[in-house]
Formats: structure tokens, C-alpha cells, sequence
């Protein structure tokens, strides 16, 4: 059992998500950066899919009923096990009812904390997620709350450290155009990359939406519902662009004009970080 | 129909029409099933039907180009559900005179309508159902409601739709009915499912 003294300002329970129920209206949810994710269960013995606690700027202050090996990944941030100091990506040992401190990140916004034996809450639809959006799951963390936790599965990785993901002060992200860049102007694509956009302070685990040069549309009107995928640039009506994170919807009905690659970097990306585009060739 | 790359792993077919989406919708979910097509998520919408999830979508999309549906397929697998429905939503006389019926006239053009679900979207087992004929499109509120109820039946645009949870919504309310439309512990958790037949009926 994990006993939740402090949750932190956003805390959630993550595992790999609900893949597989789109056709249903059922976002994929799961680890915003699901590497780093695996990575911390590895660390502690679990297989990759276990459910773990996704953190957006700390904050956390857990006590475990039972002793246990953690791992925490992703930002870097300060961490106490009952007073004492330990790493980022490695096994940490805590003993039965000690207190782990997870302090705020010094770069970069998120962290993901695994416990041997993963955090044993129920499944819905074959997933531990929270899933923001449309509240399938278990609800965000709170304080006093207690999570259950499974028998640990396997030893520790016998690693002594990893070596993390630096935060970069400018984002530049791989933009393939399309599947709907023929709604914009051939200037908005120029702008998408060509100039910097910031990140907005209302991202969340839905989108991360950016400010900068609006991208004016050539063809007016609205779209027709259609599917969307992780990482795509959906562009409402202002012309501010928004990239699709774990909880997006299904389906959305403004435009796409493009599909980011790989969207984990956005996870670290802090309000009024730089983001650049590039197309798929450089 | 056109197939439009989108990202590294998804293609998007962009149907002409609602009939042609639901015969590729249906003719994907056979080949998936007989493993001729590897993709995580065949997503039907309004006029299209997303593939995500697809290893190697350039090959993927050139076998789908020498594919034809088959428009036997679409009715073989869709069953029906009756969908128990009192109707006293309060957005009725707003419906009756965009359709320029009365009320009971309304009423009566709902259960005798045949819907069939397009697609899901907006929230976990919301169905976007046709079978109104065009000219019975009708506007959402300008202000939606901050809180429309569970098993509320609702017309917006060419569609109906029944709210599977309580959540805001702008779409005309026309009814209600106590079925469930989304358990996760049943299988499949969606009442509703794309290419099922519904019919609001009253006991």
C-alpha cells in the first residue's frame, strides 16, 4: 500500500494505456512519455506495462506500508527517501514506512514513480490509466488517498544508474504534413516551420497548445468529424495550433495539418518553451 | 475514395459519402479479423475511416487501393437494439418548428425512423446515429447546457445521439431512456457500436 500524504499539484496513476477502443470513443491514455515509464518499472523489478504514478511538477510525499525498491525517471528533482537523498533512474530501497519526498523538477515538468509490483487498482478496459479526458480510470491522486500495490514480480535491475533525457530549452519537433495541410494556406505551413511558437500555460495531458503566427485557413467551413492520432496539429479556430497528447479525443472536427513524430518531448516542456518545426527530410 | 498518409503510422480514407464509409468501415473490421490488415484502431467518422496504429502504412495503402468493399457486408453483421425511450425533452417544440411538424408529429417521425450508428466519438460509447432525412438537420444551442443527463436522447446536425454519461452538451433534447449505453466491465462496453441498428421505441 502507498499512503498518499501529499499528492503534488497533478498527480495521476499511468500504465501503457487503453489502445484499441478508439472505434468506440475511448482515448489511448497512458504515460505521457511511456519510455520513461518503462524505464522506472524495469528499474524495480516490474514488467514494463505496470501501473505507476505520473507527477507534473512533484510534490509528492508517499509512505509505503511494506518495504519496496522505487524508481523515479523523467525530470530532474529532488528525491528523499526519510530524509536522505537519492537519484533519478536508479533503485532506490525504502523501508517499511518510510517516507519518500519527491521535491519540484529544477528543468522539465514531469516525473513517473514505479514501486515494485506496480499500483494494483483495478483495470478498466484493460488499463490502470486515468484517463483525463473522459474519467475512465482512477480518479487524479489526492492527498490521503491509498493505492494498493501488487506482489513484487522480480528483483531490481542490477544497475546503478541511467542516464536521463536533458531537457532542452528549444523543443524542435519532426512535422509530417497532412492529413488535411490542402485546408490551410500555403503561408500556414511556412509559418508552422518556419517560425518558433511557445508553449501555452493551459496544456494539459490532452494538448499541448502552442502561440505564435495563426495559421490562416484556405478552405472556410467546418470538417466533418474525423479521426485523430497522437501527435497531430489540430488547428481551431483561432489559427493557434494544438498537438494531440495521450488523452486527445477520438475524433475531433478542426483541421490537421500535420502529425508530430514523437510527442514525449512535450511532456518536459514547461510553459513558454520554445517549439520548432521540421519537416520529415532534414 | 482517397487515402491520405497522416503521421508515420495511420492512413486516413477519405470516403465520398456516409454509405461508403461504413462499407470500408465494415470491410477493414472483416479483413483485420481474417489477418489481411495489421492496424490498432479502424476509427469510422463523418465522411472518413482512420487506420492508426499500421506498421507499414505506404504497402498498407496499396493493397487497401486494390480492395473493393463489399456491399454485402454491411448489413450481415449489424444487429439492432431497441433503445426504450420516454420522450419529454424539453428542446422538442425548438425541433418541431425547425421540421415544421407538431410535437406528437415529431415523436412519431423518431420511432418510426431506422438508425443506424456511423460512428463514436466525444465521450466512451456516444453514438452518432443516422437516418434523419437531410432536410432535418437542426442547429445546437448557441449556449450549450452545462449539464445534460445520462440517457439523454438528442438531435444535433444530420445526427442523434444519447448521452452516455451526465457531461455538458449543446445537442436538442428531445428524450430519455434508462438503458446503459457504456459498461466497462461488459463486452463489448459500447451499447452502441459503429454499424449497429437503433430504434427509439416506447413500450
Amino acid at each position: 500500500m502507498i499512503e498518499v500524504r501529499r499528492a503534488g499539484p497533478r498527480t495521476t496513476v499511468q500504465d501503457l494505456g487503453r489502445p484499441g477502443w478508439a472505434h468506440l470513443g475511448v482515448p489511448r491514455s497512458g504515460a505521457l512519455d511511456p519510455a520513461a515509464l518503462a524505464l522506472a518499472n524495469r528499474l524495480v523489478g516490474n514488467p514494463a506495462d505496470a501501473a505507476g504514478l505520473e507527477l507534473t511538477l512533484g510534490g509528492g510525499e508517499l509512505r509505503l506500508t511494506r518495504a519496496g525498491t522505487v524508481a523515479v525517471t523523467g525530470a530532474d528533482v529532488e528525491i528523499r527517501v526519510d530524509g536522505r537523498p537519492g537519484d533519478v533512474g536508479r533503485p532506490l530501497a525504502v523501508p517499511a514506512g518510510a517516507v519518500l519526498r519527491i521535491g519540484s523538477p529544477r528543468h522539465g515538468l514531469r516525473n513517473w514513480l514505479a514501486v515494485d509490483g506496480g499500483i494494483a487498482v483495478d483495470p478498466v478496459l484493460g488499463s490502470r490509466s486515468t484517463d483525463t479526458l473522459s474519467g475512465l480510470g482512477p480518479p487524479p491522486v489526492g492527498d490521503g488517498d491509498r493505492l494498493p500495490l501488487g506482489p513484487p514480480a522480480g528483483p531490481p535491475a542490477p544497475v546503478d544508474f541511467t542516464v536521463g533525457r536533458p531537457v532542452p530549452d528549444e523543443l524542435w519537433l519532426t512535422l509530417r504534413p497532412g492529413p488535411r495541410a490542402d485546408w490551410f494556406t500555403a503561408d500556414a505551413l511556412a509559418s508552422l516551420l518556419g517560425t518558433a511558437y511557445t508553449v501555452s500555460p493551459v496544456s494539459d495531458r490532452i494538448g499541448a497548445r502552442l502561440v505564435g503566427a495563426a495559421l490562416p485557413r484556405a478552405v472556410a467551413g467546418e470538417l466533418p468529424s474525423e479521426g485523430v492520432v497522437l501527435g497531430a496539429v489540430q488547428v481551431p479556430a483561432d489559427g493557434q495550433p494544438l498537438i494531440f497528447l495521450a488523452d486527445h479525443p477520438t475524433t475531433g472536427g478542426y483541421p490537421v495539418i500535420g502529425v508530430v513524430d514523437d510527442v514525449t518531448g512535450l511532456a518536459q516542456a514547461r510553459p513558454g518553451t520554445t517549439v520548432r518545426f521540421h519537416g520529415p527530410q532534414r | 475514395m482517397r487515402i491520405r498518409p497522416v503521421g508515420r503510422h495511420a492512413l486516413l480514407l477519405d470516403c465520398d459519402d456516409p454509405g461508403q464509409v461504413e462499407r470500408w468501415r465494415a470491410e477493414l473490421w472483416r479483413r483485420r479479423a481474417a489477418g489481411e490488415l495489421d492496424a490498432a484502431e479502424i476509427v469510422p467518422a463523418a465522411g472518413t475511416v482512420l487506420l492508426d496504429g499500421v506498421p507499414d502504412p505506404e504497402s498498407t495503402a496499396t493493397r487497401i487501393a486494390g480492395w473493393t468493399p463489399d456491399p454485402v457486408t454491411t448489413t450481415a453483421d449489424a444487429g439492432t437494439v431497441d433503445v426504450p425511450t420516454v420522450y419529454d425533452g424539453e428542446d422538442l417544440p425548438l425541433v418541431a418548428a425547425h421540421w415544421r411538424l407538431t410535437v406528437p408529429q415529431v415523436v412519431q417521425r423518431l420511432r418510426d425512423t431506422e438508425f443506424r450508428v456511423a460512428f463514436c466519438g466525444f465521450a466512451p460509447g456516444f453514438g452518432y446515429l443516422t437516418g434523419l432525412p437531410p432536410q432535418y438537420a437542426v442547429p445546437r444551442l448557441p449556449t450549450p447546457r452545462p449539464r445534460v443527463p445520462a440517457g439523454s436522447v438528442a438531435l444535433a446536425g444530420p445526427y442523434a445521439g444519447i448521452y452516455p454519461t451526465a457531461s455538458p452538451g449543446g445537442w436538442l433534447l428531445v428524450g430519455r431512456t434508462t438503458l446503459t449505453l457504456f459498461d466497462v466491465a461488459a463486452d463489448p462496453p459500447a451499447t452502441l457500436t459503429p454499424g449497429t441498428r437503433v430504434r427509439l421505441v416506447t413500450r
